[in-house]
């Protein structure tokens, strides 16, 4: 099991950490770094290891928020069902896109734009429907029992977070190790290539999505409950997918680690911003859009990546340089 | 509801408004036949036009439509800048990277509208805004009616230039061969650039005729160019005309949906359609296979 | 005696206007080695996109081991057995040699580790050992053909479809790449063959079909065919094989 050892670790680490941090500031800014972190993950597994950008993924955050909430408030349903419900919710909703998209073969610009019109679509309708709240949203009550998936210490929510990530980290890491994983892998480099191979590339990209949906659904669950309001704004606003895919782009697209990493350096510029020029809105997306265009630029398989160059490029140099032509192109 | 004194404004007006989605998605429809990209940025654009042209008026009291001859330039340099020395460059020719730079320079222009004017509605108050032209059995107001005429004029400017002078056909080399217009000595970094800024410079049209009769906020060109993507896909990927028609067509439908579901509801139409097309024909009614 | 593995039986494609492909019939003799060859332009790669599942033919039908398989999906022709490379090879280029090689043999091996063992068994057949585990992208031309080659065996195929799998190659490339195919043979594998390396498919084919235009114009042994004045005509134009001749007679 050593590939998962890195993750246990990590896991480790990071659990400790409120038992030396008791700041609620601090805590809560790594609550929502872990849950940005989360709906990147989702991203990830379709975007990074498939290679399928979507540009709308707060449909499934949305859906996976508003299930849980509405669920609770309408029908006074358990939490915890509700939470489950709404990851559920989020699987069949990437099952749906997915075997839609995919079987008119859409790919590239046609495929994020309709992510995108999927994600308009799901916030106008919610913007309006009456089981939503409509314009006014919906409200969770206040019911700071374990039952009620409410907790009194922030650092139960953290531990919560904490572990939807650390699962999320798990199953990028079995993908990986997967003959599905090689195979999503190979319909991201050339799609024609692995069909020619025996991959069926329509099922495995919507596997991808039915996997990605459940992830990023996931992480709207949580936010209802850390939250306990959701609006068709929060839901399915264009921040949401942003974030998704600027996490894993920057950590690095691909990696297990990617999402994690990139939602931790994203949210601290954010914070940074606000600290140098105070509250404004706006401010921490422009250091998002730019920090995308800068990453695209230079390190384009993000900083995960960008680390691996240079330590090639330090292990290079201890190549000599005499190797002749013939044995350098031998194969 | 369906008498014809209210169905014929209904389309009318509709045809009014699609004009200038036309002009919109006509931008945008050139840069995708030419650089093979959805141009994320373009809506962010459009909003930074409107604050343009909104500022052209306010500080220099410049009307919207001498306006235009400031600004069509004006963004035309920032397109060709922008396609020059940000997005070809740091996308290096991969049409997924494109996709995100356009989309992080539209997240960037976007926000620092933002920030730097806040998310309150503007309007500017012009003489001829409410005026109207009688036209025997209905009125039609003249700043839109204005709109529906210059779009006409844009694009036969638009196809004038691309049958006519050199660039025009170097554009038109780049978008139907690129390899072979780079082995012919065309400079494709420049053509990239110079079409990038025609379509920057539609955008920046199509603010001046939009902002005596619309608001402006930072979040105006996001509402506009999702349109503009249903229209592009709907008439055809790189198609000009197919980009009219569906613009039209567009239009209409959104005026009448209006009719029937109100406002916002009526916008949903427009997604319904698009992501419909999108399963079913995605080459639009004018374009090629993707 | 049985059908062959391979029947295309008067399949003809039509792109809008242009026949690529026009009442071709056409088949493979089992366990050898059959050469498809035709000037530029033929629809020689159209043919072999029908055969592989990546295009519909317009007319005709293809026969596999004596099912028709027009019409079905390139992934389920691959594990039904029939495995094409690709002119412009297409390696996942991100990934290394062996991590090719793995997608091909997950098709047979779901665990990754018999997988693994038999991708590597592959790539020793194939000659590439030693660079299993560089980028495919660093490769040099002869080593990303036989990768390529390496991806369709790792499917485990009775049928290789190759397409100019020695362009590119120089002399001694190609003098080392040949025993490799032939030994393919000895295997039990079918292969059709595209090539335009005259000396390989003389050495190599059994049976040769000329395309030229959409149409079979020839077929017969290697030497039948080279000598066959439709074919002259078709390589070096019209009047060429009386000018030939002539020639000769002097």
């Amino acid at each position: 099991m050593k590939g998962f050892a890195p993750i246990a670790a990590v896991f480790g680490v990071l659990a400790a950490v409120p038992l030396v941090v008791h700041s609620n500031v601090t805590l809560n800014f790594l609550v929502v770094a872990l849950m940005i972190a989360l709906a990147g993950q989702g991203w990830n597994i379709l975007g990074g290891y498939g290679g399928q950008y979507s540009f709308g993924h707060a449909a499934f955050f949305g859906t996976g928020a508003y299930v849980t909430a509405i669920l609770q408030v309408r029908y006074g349903i358990n939490a915890w069902l509700a939470f489950g419900a709404g990851i559920a919710s989020g699987a069949a909703l990437g099952g749906i896109i997915g075997s839609l998209t995919f079987r008119s073969g859409l790919r590239g610009s046609y495929f994020a734009l309709v992510t995108l019109a999927f994600a308009e679509v799901l916030r106008i309708v919610a913007s309006v429907a009456p089981i939503t709240g409509a314009g006014v949203g919906t409200l969770i009550h206040l019911d700071l029992r374990a039952q009620a998936f409410q907790f009194q210490s922030r650092a139960l929510f953290y531990w919560v977070i904490l572990t939807l990530v650390g699962v999320s980290l798990v199953v990028a890491r079995l993908i990986e190790r997967s003959r599905f994983g090689a195979w999503l892998i190979a319909v991201r480099e050339n799609e024609d290539a692995a069909k020619a191979l025996g991959v069926d590339a329509r099922s495995v990209k919507t596997a991808a999505m039915v996997i990605s949906g459940a992830i990023t659904a996931a992480a709207g669950c949580f936010y209802a409950q850390y939250f306990l309001f959701v609006d068709s704004g929060i839901a399915y606003g264009t921040w949401m997918s942003i974030e998704a895919l600027l996490t894993p782009i920057i950590g690095g697209v691909g990696t297990v680690f990617g999402p994690l990493l990139g939602a931790l350096v994203v949210k601290s510029l954010g914070e940074g911003a606000k600290l140098v020029t105070g509250d404004v809105p706006g401010l921490d997306l422009i250091v998002y859009g730019a920090v995308l265009v800068l990453v695209i630029w230079f390190t384009p398989r993000g900083l995960i990546g960008g680390f691996a160059q240079v330590g090639k490029r330090l292990t290079r140099r201890a190549v000599p340089a005499t190797t002749s032509i013939r044995e350098a192109g031998h194969g | 509801m369906l008498s014809p004194t209210i169905l014929i404004p209904a389309i009318l007006n509709g045809l009014l408004t699609g004009a200038v989605y036309a002009l919109v998605a006509l931008g945008l429809t050139l840069i995708y036949g030419v650089l093979h990209i959805i141009n994320f940025a373009h809506g962010a654009l459009l909003s930074a036009a409107l604050f343009a042209a909104f500022f052209a008026y306010r500080l220099l009291g410049l009307d919207p439509y001498l306006a235009v001859f400031l600004l069509a330039p004006l963004f035309f340099a920032l397109g060709y800048a922008l396609q020059r020395f940000i997005i070809g460059p740091a996308s290096r020719g991969d049409d997924r990277n494109m996709l995100l730079v356009t989309l992080g320079i539209a997240v960037v222009i976007e926000n620092a509208l933002l920030y730097a004017f806040r998310a309150d509605t503007r309007t500017i108050n012009v003489p001829y805004a409410f005026e109207t032209i009688n036209f025997g059995f209905t009125f039609l107001a003249v700043p839109r009616v204005v709109g529906f005429v210059a779009v006409f004029l844009v694009a036969l400017a638009l196809w004038l230039i691309m049958t006519f002078t050199d660039m025009g056909r170097a554009i038109r080399a780049v978008a139907k061969e690129k390899v072979g217009a780079e082995l012919v000595g065309i400079d494709v970094a420049h053509v990239y650039a110079m079409t990038f800024g025609l379509g920057s410079a539609c955008v920046a049209v199509a603010a001046c005729l939009l902002i005596p009769t619309y608001y402006v906020n930072p979040g105006v060109g996001n509402a506009f160019v999702l349109v503009a993507f249903t229209i592009v896909v709907l008439g055809g990927m790189g198609s000009v005309p197919g980009a009219l028609v569906g613009a039209l067509l567009i239009g209409v439908v959104e005026s009448i949906s209006g009719l029937f579901l109100g406002e916002s509801l009526g916008q949903i139409g427009i997604f319904v359609i698009f992501i419909f097309v999108l399963l079913v024909r995605p080459s639009g009614l004018f374009g090629a296979r993707p | 005696m049985a059908e062959p593995l391979l029947v295309v039986d008067r399949v003809t494609r039509r792109f809008g206007g242009l026949v690529a492909v026009n009442s071709a019939s056409l088949s493979a003799r089992d366990g050898r080695i059959t050469a498809l060859i035709g000037p530029n332009g033929a629809g020689k790669t159209t043919l072999f996109s029908i055969i592989s599942g990546f295009v519909a033919a317009s007319e005709g039908t293809v026969r596999y081991a004596g099912e028709n398989i027009s019409g079905e999906p390139p992934h389920r022709l691959a594990r039904r057995g029939i495995a094409r490379t690709f002119q412009i090879v297409q390696p996942f280029a991100g990934l290394s040699a062996r991590e090719n090689i793995l997608v091909g043999a997950h098709l047979h091996h779901r665990a990754r580790d018999a997988a693994l063992a038999a991708a590597e068994e592959v790539g020793r057949q194939v000659g590439l050992s030693d660079v299993l585990d560089r980028p495919a992208d660093t490769l040099t031309v002869a080593g990303r053909k036989r990768l390529e080659l390496a991806r369709a065996l790792a499917i485990s195929p009775k049928l290789l479809l190759l397409d100019e799998v020695l362009a590119g190659l120089n002399p001694s490339e190609i003098r080392d790449i040949v025993p490799l195919i032939r030994s393919l043979c000895g295997r039990g594998i079918t292969i059709m063959m595209i090539e335009h390396v005259m000396q390989a498919v003389m050495s190599l084919a059994e049976h040769v079909f000329v395309l030229a235009e959409g149409r079979v114009i020839a077929e017969g042994a290697p030497a039948q065919v080279a000598a066959d004045p439709a074919v002259i005509e078709a390589y070096l134009g019209h009047g060429a094989a009386a000018k030939l001749r002539a020639s000769h007679g002097h």
